[in-house]
């Protein structure tokens, strides 16, 4: 794995400064759809991102924009309706579509760790906390009882969980929603996974607990300098621990820009109406909250124009004829697909 | 807000609702979980007072006693000074017709075999309101109301998105003229886009038919749109109430503090620079609450004196009562 490595890993902490990166993850037109009776829905349309090391990759967007699905197909744990149509995935120089399932789970749980939003569902209920850390760890690195135990203590200390010898013996029930959080996370990181994807962490949270999780990821992520990809809905959630952005809408990535440029200067209508709705907790309360009005099209075919159309207070006649590519905007990085210039005012 | 003669439209006083559970593998043990444990407020008329806490803090519980789908083990519900909780069933519905509840999830609690056009007519026509004729163009106008057209009357629920189903329980619920509409986690399971939409409807019906309402949520930023009012819950006590310009502003309770300071805000440059008050642990069982102040195994001011004497609901202004023996020296 280390073949393609050509330059120093950095943090992405530093953000700004000029480092050589290296890209650890790179994704080239990812379609994925699903089969349903004789219909087939699109649900990711052509997405192409790269992850560089150390890097915190935040990919936000509403039910159904194809953010979940789009990271199952990069691991291959999409349900069997679904099927990837198209696109490469390569991880450190490898592609993960052309590999056998015996390789690819080798890399599951080893150098990719997945962190999903419910831990009431995601944890076996009949199982005791110590035999599934326990277990994650045996499947891949050849280690004792002894040692996987050692091991799983000092993986839930990492995590702040309190007495973590006794919680080994504990059953899924026992503990609480934060608890379980916790436990998954450290599931995932039971192996030193170079790439974190974290689906929706804390959506399952209450608001204090969520504010324990948040501020355990990061201390995570700057004491293992992992690389992390965290799928969410809450652009408020976002802001506080991500480098970089990607917007998706419809399956379509809409735009893509480093944190601080796509809050202050979002240029996709739609950023910048989902920007907008979101009520706030400072300054004046509107009196009418902007809304988006309608909702998002339904996905049974792969749109020739703009997916977003319909709802667009800027369309112009061109986005009905034509589906506008994702495109760099200036040369800061930013990226948005659309064929109107919206000054980025919000 | 309205000007100094408030009535009260709805009075809560010592609300209690226990409920009794069975424990062990075998049930063989009982427990009492104490949902709400005596928790008193007004609601006046034509404001929206928000209720706010976390999973579990007994925020539905409260509602849901107000509307008399619970009964209450303890205390008084006013509403237009009658006690709703010493009447029957049938002293009961008349009052009914006057207050609504619509839920969170719109999924639910839509029948899937009715149209939504029968569905927003049931309510009229179990209280003999209207005939099946004028149930129909009333059901047209309702429709119309929440911004759906007219003609979807005779579409099934699976047919509608979310938001569209939220609009179509709106309109159920408001079909039989109500003076009073409990909301429980209404924009909860929405997208934020979407959210918006509905949050703005239900600012315009309060205001276009003078309604009252109880807006139950854990979101804080959604309870600073729409409320007048905010009651904060923690454990089923009330911990701070307030107008909600001194609510977000002055903050008095800790554990007030602390929801408002977790809130993540859509600023990253803010994000980076705003110190947190990160709660420790988790919100206790509420089948065995803390003694004397429930919230002092997570408070960062605690003392001796929270753990052994519990702070009662005190003015600390006019308007501006907080539970707390410290309020106004942290």
């Amino acid at each position: 794995m280390d073949s393609t490595m050509h330059s120093i890993p950095a943090s992405g902490i530093e953000r700004g400064r000029e480092i050589v990166v290296q890209t650890i993850l790179d994704v080239q037109n990812l379609q994925t759809s699903f089969k349903q009776r004789k219909k087939r829905l699109y649900a990711v349309n052509g997405i192409s991102f790269s992850l560089k090391k150390g890097e915190m990759l935040g990919i936000v967007g509403e039910s159904g924009c194809g953010k979940s699905v789009s990271m199952l197909s990069l691991v291959h744990l999409l349900p069997p309706s679904a099927t990837i149509d198209n696109g490469t995935v390569l991880f450190h120089g490898r592609d993960l579509r052309s590999m056998s399932k015996k390789e690819l789970r080798q890399i599951r749980g080893n150098q990719i760790g997945m962190i999903f939003q419910d831990p009431m569902t995601s944890l076996n209920p009949v199982m005791k906390i110590g035999d599934q850390v326990m277990e994650a760890i045996r499947h891949h690195k050849r280690l004792s009882k002894d040692e996987a135990r050692s091991r799983a203590i000092e993986v839930l200390t990492l995590v702040g969980i309190s007495n973590p010898a006794e919680r080994l013996k504990a059953y899924p029930h026992q503990l609480s929603g934060g608890m379980r959080q916790r436990i998954m996370i450290a599931m995932a990181l039971t192996c030193n996974p170079e790439l974190i994807i974290a689906d929706e962490p804390t959506t399952a949270l209450d608001v204090t607990i969520q504010a324990q999780i948040v501020e355990l990821i990061k201390r995570i992520r700057d004491e293992l300098h992992s690389s992390m990809i965290l799928i969410s809905h809450d652009l408020g959630l976002m802001a506080g621990m991500v480098d970089r952005i990607i917007v998706m809408y419809a399956g379509y990535i809409v735009e893509e820009a480093e944190v601080d440029d796509l809050y202050a200067n979002p240029l996709h209508p739609y950023t910048i109406g989902l920007l907008k709705s979101i009520p706030k907790l400072r300054g004046e309360v509107q009196e009418k909250l902007p809304s988006i009005e309608g909702s998002p099209p339904d996905l049974m075919q792969r749109p020739t124009f703009c997916p977003f159309v319909a709802r667009c207070p800027y369309r112009i006649e061109r986005c009905l004829r034509e589906n506008p590519p994702l495109e760099r905007r200036g040369d800061s990085g930013h990226k948005v697909a659309c064929w109107v210039d919206t000054g980025g005012n919000v | 807000m309205i000007g100094k003669e408030r009535t009260a439209l709805v009075s809560v006083q010592g609300l209690e609702k226990h409920f009794p559970v069975r424990l062990g593998a075998f049930g063989e043990r009982t427990g009492v979980v104490h949902a709400v444990d005596g928790v008193s407020f007004d609601i006046y008329e034509g404001e929206t007072l928000g209720l706010v806490g976390e999973s579990g803090c007994g925020k539905s519980t409260t509602g849901f006693c107000i509307v008399q789908l619970h009964g209450a083990t303890k205390g008084q519900v006013l509403f237009k000074g009658v006690d709703l909780t010493t009447l029957t069933e049938r002293q009961l519905r008349p009052i009914r017709r006057q207050m609504q509840i619509v839920f969170q999830d719109p999924y639910s609690t839509l029948n899937p075999r009715m149209t939504v056009g029968q569905s927003i007519a049931e309510p009229l026509l179990a209280h003999r309101l209207v005939g099946k004729k004028e149930a129909t163009e009333r059901v047209a106008t309702l429709l119309e109301d929440v911004g759906l057209r007219a003609s979807l009357a005779n579409r099934y629920p699976h047919e509608f998105s979310g938001g569209q189903r939220q609009r179509i329980c709106i309109a159920r619920a408001l079909s039989i003229n109500p003076q009073f509409v409990v909301y429980d986690e209404p924009v909860s399971a929405l997208d934020v886009s979407v959210q918006a939409q509905i949050i703005n409807l239900m600012k315009e019906l309060q205001e276009k038919y003078t309604l009252t309402y109880l807006f139950i949520a854990h979101n804080l930023s959604v309870i600073r749109h729409i409320c007048d009012r905010v009651a904060v819950m923690y454990l089923g006590k009330i911990v701070e109430i307030a107008p909600k310009g001194t609510l977000f502003a002055h903050p008095m309770h800790p554990y007030t503090r602390a929801l408002l300071s977790a809130v993540p805000e859509a600023d990253p440059v803010w994000e980076r620079q705003r110190r947190r008050i990160i709660l420790e642990g988790d919100v206790p069982d509420a089948l065995n609450p803390p003694p004397a102040c429930r919230f002092h195994t997570r408070c960062p001011y605690a003392d001796e004196r929270c753990r052994r004497e519990e702070p009662s609901l005190k003015a600390f202004t006019t308007d501006h009562l907080v539970a707390c023996h410290y309020a106004g020296t942290i």
